[in-house]
Formats: structure tokens, sequence, C-alpha cells
């Protein structure tokens, strides 16, 4: 019998998060920014189809950067545990917070007791009723939670993106403004000043679906023309 | 939650939110309990629902009645629901049973979207009702009966669809009007006489309530309009823009002229 190497646990745990860092670091970035409207969520994602955002329930939404595979099943169990809890309680009763907290637990587990962890960062995001009672969590690969106030950036290039989201972020942007700062956030790395509208993948939860829709569901995907036009609109 | 990390994922996927609860919340589900042996005592039941399709969409109308045995048990009850954006269902039946099935199949339709990412076709909706009906079986066989009558808006075909079903999960798609529940054979009557091709959306809306007015008349499990506590039918209008409902306002101008032009008449029936 083969004799295994002793590695400390310190080592371990180093190894598997810069594995997973190093997973996340390749993939684009997604930017989500409470504003006067409500929270606009942005994605660099050239895919029409391969969402990064997603809806989760009728306040709640989900953002995500990393190997789609793993998110995208990290969003459908979050669906499903979502409706859920709303089917057994009531629809009030859904929670970013609880949704967050079981996604760090999942996020946890694996990072500890799988072969890989998870190549992924999430956003849980819950619209208020006012920008004071929005909640955003960030989640990391390891299963940590961070309650964010005002903008969550993830993705290969968060700290870049973030610095230049930080710099123009004000609470009073209405969906046009934080769009256009999002998609020129996102372009920090690159040559061009803003990414094009059909580059970005990008969902708003409005404030107050009722008396501007009809719906109880806050979530909205915004089209690739309603996004050029919202780009195009003058501030 | 399900542990996202475990190799058979792709097996347990689902898009169907009643194949998830009966793989792991059974519990849950309105219609999977074994009932022992016995009289069910008695609960409340929901009456009458109309419905007709007109040139760019379909309504449904429900009276707001539910009774129990000789008493009335709600005059407030509501039995039409929006099932999703584009689509409608009333109930007729058990009442317990049967608004725990419409929050199941509302909740079916919104988790499809979400996983999928796209709506169920209309007839998709139509089967997946079906299929939650034939599930309550056991149940109907106790007395337990819960009757829908399903309508939408087919995107694809761009017009107003009615179903309607048995209690074993047959599904039949109508044409023109149809109604369930215990006045329903007095409103079909009036639904005959009423309804023409070429209707507008709000002669439509006039032709629901004063059928459900004639089914009141003789059907004591059936309530009429009440200008007393200033109740009015439930009425849901779906077409290209989605469904809505018909504002108390509206409704309360209908069912005033149709009580105003019979007493008029001063006809015995």
């Amino acid at each position: 019998m083969t004799q295994q190497f002793y590695v400390s646990p310190e080592q371990l745990m180093k190894d598997r998060a810069d594995f997973a860092r190093k997973g996340i670091a390749r993939g684009r970035s997604v930017v989500v920014i409470s504003c006067a409207d409500g929270i606009a969520l942005v994605a660099e994602n050239p895919s029409p189809s391969l969402h990064k955002i997603g809806e989760i329930y009728d306040k709640i939404a989900f953002a995500a950067v990393g190997k789609y595979n793993e998110f995208e099943s990290l969003r459908q169990a979050g669906v499903r545990y979502a409706d859920v809890r709303g089917y057994s309680y009531d629809r009030e009763d859904v929670t970013a917070r609880g949704l967050a907290s079981v996604y760090a637990q999942s996020l946890g587990a694996v990072f500890t007791a799988e072969q890989k962890p998870f190549e992924v960062e999430l956003a849980v995001a819950e619209v208020g009723h006012t920008q004071a009672d929005d909640h955003l969590y960030r989640l990391t690969f390891d299963g940590s939670i961070a309650d964010e106030h005002g903008f969550v950036v993830m993705g290969g290039l968060a700290e870049q993106v973030a610095e230049s989201v930080a710099r123009e972020w004000k609470a009073d942007l209405d969906l046009a403004g934080a769009l256009r700062l999002a998609v020129k956030a996102l372009a920090a790395d690159k040559e061009v000043d803003a990414l094009p509208g059909s580059a970005v993948e990008a969902a708003v939860l409005d404030r107050s679906p009722e008396s501007g829709r009809g719906s109880r569901r806050a979530f909205r995907r915004l089209r690739a023309e309603d996004i050029t036009q919202l780009l195009a609109g003058e501030a | 939650m399900q542990d996202p990390s475990t190799g058979h994922l792709a097996t347990q996927a689902t898009s169907s939110f009643i194949e998830h609860l009966q793989r792991s919340r059974p519990e849950l589900l309105p219609f999977t309990q074994a009932l022992p042996a016995g009289q069910v005592p008695p609960a409340p039941h929901a009456t009458t629902i109309v419905a007709l399709s007109y040139p760019g969409g379909v309504l449904m109308a429900g009276d707001r009645r539910a009774t129990m045995g000789n008493v009335i048990a709600s005059r407030h009850i509501e039995k039409v629901f929006p099932a999703d954006e584009y689509s409608v269902m009333g109930i007729a039946g058990t009442a317990g049973l049967a608004v725990d099935i419409t929050r199941l199949f509302q909740v079916e339709l919104e988790h499809y979207e979400k996983i999928e990412g796209t709506l169920l076709s209309l007839d998709g909706k139509a089967n997946r009702l079906g299929a939650m009906i034939r599930g309550n079986l056991p149940m109907a066989m106790q007395g337990l009966a819960v009757i829908p009558l399903f309508a939408g808006f087919d995107q694809a075909a761009g017009v107003g669809r009615l179903f309607s079903y048995d209690v074993t999960g047959g599904r039949y798609e109508e044409l023109e009007h149809h109604s369930v529940g215990s006045g329903s054979v007095f409103a079909r009557g009036a639904l005959k006489k009423l309804w023409r091709p070429n209707l507008t959306e709000d002669e439509a809306v006039a032709v629901a309530v004063e059928a459900l007015y004639d089914a009141a008349d003789d059907d004591s499990a059936t309530g009429g309009p009440d200008p007393v506590r200033q109740l009015w039918p439930v009425v849901y209008t779906v077409n290209r823009a989605g469904a809505r409902r018909v504002s108390e306002r509206e409704l309360a101008a209908i069912a005033g002229t149709i009580v105003e032009s019979r007493a008029v008449a001063g006809r015995e029936a």
C-alpha cells in the first residue's frame, strides 16, 4: 500500500482556495448595483441564452461568476428552495438572508469535503420598499458570506471594476444611470470606454412592481434593445 | 435544499415543482394522503364558474359563494385566480383542496418558467393541470372532488382558448363558452342565449355576469350580486396583453344594469 504524503490542513485549504480563485479569475465580471428604481444586475456575457443572472423569487435575484454548470445547479437549487419555502409557509417568508445562508452552507460543505471546490462566486440580491431595505449578499467559493452595501462586484478583475464603480456610485442613481455605470466599470480593463449592449446581460429587480406592472414578481430581464436604449438615453 | 455537489444531480433535475415535492416533500402535496375509510365531515364547496371566449381573448367569472350542505360557508370566497401572466383558472368542488391545488398549480407554472427561462405552452399548462386533477382522483372517490376550468391566451396561435376537465383528469378543449359547478346548468342555458360571436371585451364581461345572475336565480348554492355588502363576481380577462382582473367599480355598474333591466321587465323568469 502506498503511503500518502502528509499535507497540513493549512496547506490543503490554501491549495483549494488558490485553485478556486484561479478558476474564477478566468471569468468575466458581474456587477450588482442598488439604485433608486431598484437593483440592477449587469454581467458581461456575450451569450443571449446561457444566463449568469436569474430570478429566484418575488423580490430575490441571483448573479454568479465562474463555472456555468456549477452555478447553474446552485441557481436551480435556490429556485427549488425558495419555491418549497414559499409554498409551505407564505410568499413573504422567503428572504435573501435565508437563501444566502443555505448557499453558504452548501458552498462551505463542498469546499471542505469534496474532491474539488466550486469555482464560483455568487450574489444574492433582495429589493426592498426603500433603498435602506435592500439586501445584497456576496458568497465566495469557501462559503464565506458578506453583507454588502450599495453594490457588489465579482469575477476576474473584481478589484479594478469595483474601484471604478465605487468612484461614481451614488444612492440616487436611476436605472439608466446604474446601467451606464456598470457597463463602464465592466470595461475597466479594456481599451474601450464601455461595452456594447449586445455583450451585456442585464436584469432589474423593480422596487415597486405591483404599481408599475401589476405583478408581484420584481425581476425583469432587459432585452438587448432595452439595454441599448437605456445606455443611449441622456443622463 | 438538495446537495448540489452530488454526482446524480443531473438525473435529479426536474423542471416540475410537483415532481420535486413528490421526491423530497410528499407531505406538502394536497392530494397524496391516503384517507381512512369513513365519511368525510361536511366541508365548504365552491360553486359556479363560467368562461367564454371573445375575439382577442377569453374571460372567466365566478360567483362569491361557498356552501356547506344547506349553510352558506362563505360569501367572500374567490374561485377564479390568475395561473400565470397569460392564463387563469377557476375551481368548483371541495374548496379547501381546490384552493391548495390552485396555489400548487401557480407555483408549478412559475417554477418551470424560472428553471427553464421560458413559459410553458398553453397546451403544456393545460396538460399539467389535468395530471394534477388525476392525482386528486383518490380524494375524489372519497367525495372530495375538485373540477377546474382553465383559460388562457395561446401566444403561438394568437387566440384565447378554454379547457374543461373531468374528475379523472380528462382534458377537453371547449369552444365559445363553458361553465362548471352546481349552477352550471342554468349558467350554460343563459350563455347559449347571450353569447354571440364578435362580442367586445366589455360586452363579454356583461354576458358572464348575467349568466352568473341567472345561475344564482335558480341554484341556491350560487351567490348573486350583493349590493348590501358590495360583493360582485370575480372576473378575469386574458388577452394578448395578459390576465387582468376586472375592477369592482366596473362590475358594480354592470351588475346594477342587469338588476335594473330585470326589474323593469318585471317578468317572473
